[in-house]
């Protein structure tokens, strides 16, 4: 193929050589075909704020925050094995973390190291809880229902804050109706740019930090999975018992993927309370918790980028549903992930990839235009 | 009240009550999970909205005029009813996938209690508490919800024991729940004594949900996830025996919920069973009742 283009060739295989660490047996989209259109997509997500108004914006922004969430159980889910239903808990608690933080030090600097202590908070938080899990042996379905309820715990606690004894530093926790907290600065010093708020240009902003850390986490996070650290994660999830008979320490790897999981969802809790300047207890209510599990089954729990995708594209559904005053978006959901499992257990991804691979195939192999099609669908999704 | 002593005979009389009524709510509300969870393996994250649809079928046919022990049959059969449905589309092909089972039926709680905020609005009317009410010094508690309910649950449990060691049912199921192939082989019909024990289960979580409507006040939508939380707590922390696992676990959560209920109040009270019940998963992998057969295993081999 490469014999005609002879620089054309050379090209290729610098491409192929800044690749390799972000390709491996562990994550889809290992072709030219899928990085073409992901740089495609990368595009378009630079150029979306051009498109829409800031209230679309602002809503998009949010789904990303979410993104994170959806990474964090599909990391420990589908790499690591581990079905944790109380992903939220550490969203929630390193969101709150955060809204403490920014309203006890209200500027740039204090707000811009909240992002790192909150972050630590709700990795730290994580770590403990999988500690406490993993080294006592405790697996399965245990650790899920173990996870869940330490989400209900936290959900009651939150839920009876409400009384004027319940403040840290001049704080409100405010129970039931939830904290504001500030809007969210970035810098040292007096040198804050704001984010967020109300007006379009910070929403803009916010926007475009949102989106570049999504996009380093998911490069991050596919370097992880195809490193050799990640064929133990795919081991042990594999067959726990064996891959601790080749002497692998199971339970720091799990414990490791756990807290690893907990501090992306630190990070998405952070980001979601930034990007609304309010957190309440519902993050830690069953609804919310059922929803990383749906976004994650529904995209396909070993695709990191089909979770991103089922995430915006739920999330969407629902806001656009409930903005036409319609009450059906989670009978959608809920009858969606039933359906999901019965028909397509690994979720939609690989549905979406197989179905790419097959048009791969029929169409003539010279034309990397067309091969880039129909795995667009797939990046649809995450727009 | 200022005579009263700080614990005086009074108050332990009510403390028996408060437990007596956490006991009966846990293990009512656990026994349609466990049975299904420990004969079948299938965690039913949908049980919320089996003891829901039990309680909605009630309070409906309550209030089209039926008498209340006529409307609880009602409540039971449309559950059992809605189970089978259930089993046939939806858990019949996840048996061995304990996780998938999981999440699946997550969904459909998720439908499920969507729907019932939409065919029905965000409540229905109480049913009155039956029975009256018992004043013990100053407080008074309702006989239905102190006695009755711990009565009705004792007998249930009688009634399964029953029911699962003298009868050929009981002898057929557990056949197929040790050893599938063998049963088939001893002309047992497996995909039938699953879908009988699914509809057990879910006849009992709507027995749970008719005998709960009169309590609830004015019935929810959103109130599955309140049963399945305490159900499936106390399945766990009970382990695999159906029966005693239940009563023990309903036993244990029902003391730490009732005493934190009444020194302090209900969010200490749900508090206290939450992380007693992550304490019990941690020390105890297999539940209460694991816990015991490994002793007695251990006692066997020593002797």
């Amino acid at each position: 193929m490469s014999q005609s283009t002879k620089p054309f060739g050379t090209l290729r295989s610098i491409g192929g050589r800044i690749r390799a660490p972000f390709e491996g047996p562990n994550t889809t989209g290992n072709s030219t075909a899928f990085w073409v259109v992901f740089l495609g997509a990368v595009g378009f997500l630079m150029m979306y704020p051009q498109m829409v108004n800031p209230l679309v914006l602002g809503d998009t922004t949010r789904y990303f925050a979410l993104g994170f969430l959806a990474l964090s159980l599909c990391l420990v889910w589908g790499f690591g094995g581990i079905l944790s239903f109380g992903q939220v808990a550490f969203f929630g608690v390193a969101g709150y973390a955060w809204g403490i933080i920014s309203i006890n030090f209200a500027s740039a600097t204090g707000m811009t190291l909240g992002i790192v202590g909150a972050v630590f908070i709700g990795t730290l938080f994580s770590f403990i809880l999988g500690y406490f899990m993993f080294y006592g042996g405790v697996r399965d379905v245990y650790v899920t229902i173990i996870t869940l309820v330490s989400a209900l715990v936290l959900h009651t606690f939150m839920a009876q804050t409400a009384g004027s004894q319940w403040v840290i530093g001049s704080a409100r926790l405010g129970g039931f109706n939830g904290m504001h907290s500030e809007h969210f600065e970035l810098g040292i010093g007096s040198t804050g740019i704001v984010f967020g708020g109300t007006s379009p240009d910070p929403i803009l902003r916010y926007y475009y930090f949102v989106v570049a850390l999504l996009i380093v986490t998911y490069l991050a996070l596919r370097v992880l999975v195809n490193s050799s650290f990640g064929m133990t994660m795919v081991a042990i999830r594999e067959d726990e018992d064996r891959t601790a008979t080749f002497g692998y320490n199971v339970p720091f790897v799990k414990l490791v993927i756990f807290t690893i999981g907990g501090a992306l969802a630190s990070l998405g809790g952070v980001l979601y309370t930034a990007w609304g300047s309010y957190i309440s207890p519902s993050v830690f209510a069953i609804t919310f918790a059922a929803l990383p599990v749906v976004w994650v089954s529904i995209g396909g729990r070993e695709s990191l980028i089909g979770v991103v995708g089922a995430t915006v594209a739920i999330e969407w559904m629902q806001d656009s549903l409930a903005g036409t005053g319609s009450e059906w978006a989670m009978v959608i959901v809920g009858g969606l992930l039933v359906f999901v499992i019965l028909v397509m257990p690994a979720g939609v991804a690989p549905q979406i990839e197989r179905a790419g691979k097959w048009l791969l195939e029929k169409l003539p192999p010279h034309s990397d235009q067309q091969a880039g099609e129909p795995t667009s669908k797939q990046t649809r999704g995450d727009d | 009240m200022a005579s009263i002593p700080l614990f005086s005979g009074y108050d332990a009389v009510i403390l028996a009550f408060q437990f007596l009524e956490s006991f009966a709510f846990i293990a009512l509300a656990a026994v349609g999970l466990a049975i299904i969870f420990g004969m079948m393996g299938v965690i039913n994250l949908a049980h919320g909205e089996f003891i829901l649809v039990g309680a909605y079928g009630t309070a409906l046919s309550f209030h089209a005029g039926l008498p209340l022990p006529l409307a609880m049959v009602v409540g039971v059969t449309v559950t059992t009813i809605f189970g089978i449905i259930v089993e046939r589309t939806i858990v019949k092909h996840l048996y061995d996938r304990l996780l998938d089972s999981m999440v699946a039926t997550w969904g459909l709680a998720l439908a499920l209690s969507q729907l019932l905020l939409i065919v029905f609005g965000s409540s229905i009317n109480s049913i009155g508490m039956p029975m009256g009410s018992v004043s013990v010094g100053p407080f008074s508690r309702s006989i239905y919800q102190s006695a009755f309910l711990p009565f009705a649950t004792l007998v249930l449990m009688g009634g399964l024991y029953v029911l699962f060691t003298r009868t050929t049912f009981g002898v057929k199921a557990k056949a197929t729940i040790e050893d599938p192939e063998t049963a088939r082989a001893m002309g047992v019909d497996t995909d039938r004594m699953y879908l009988a024990t699914f509809a057990l289960g879910s006849a009992t979580a709507g027995l749970a949900g008719a005998l709960f409507a009169p309590t609830l006040g004015s019935i929810q939508p959103d109130h599955g996830s309140l049963f399945l939380v305490e159900a499936f707590v106390a399945v766990v922390v009970g382990g695999p025996s159906v029966i005693l696992g239940t009563l023990s676990a309903a036993g244990v959560l029902g003391l730490t919920s009732g005493i934190f209920t009444f020194f302090y109040d209900t969010f200490a009270g749900r508090m206290a069973l939450l992380v007693v019940a992550i304490f019990a998963l941690r020390a105890l992998p297999d539940g209460i009742t694991g816990y015991v057969e490994d002793l007695r295993q251990k006692r066997r081999e020593q002797a």
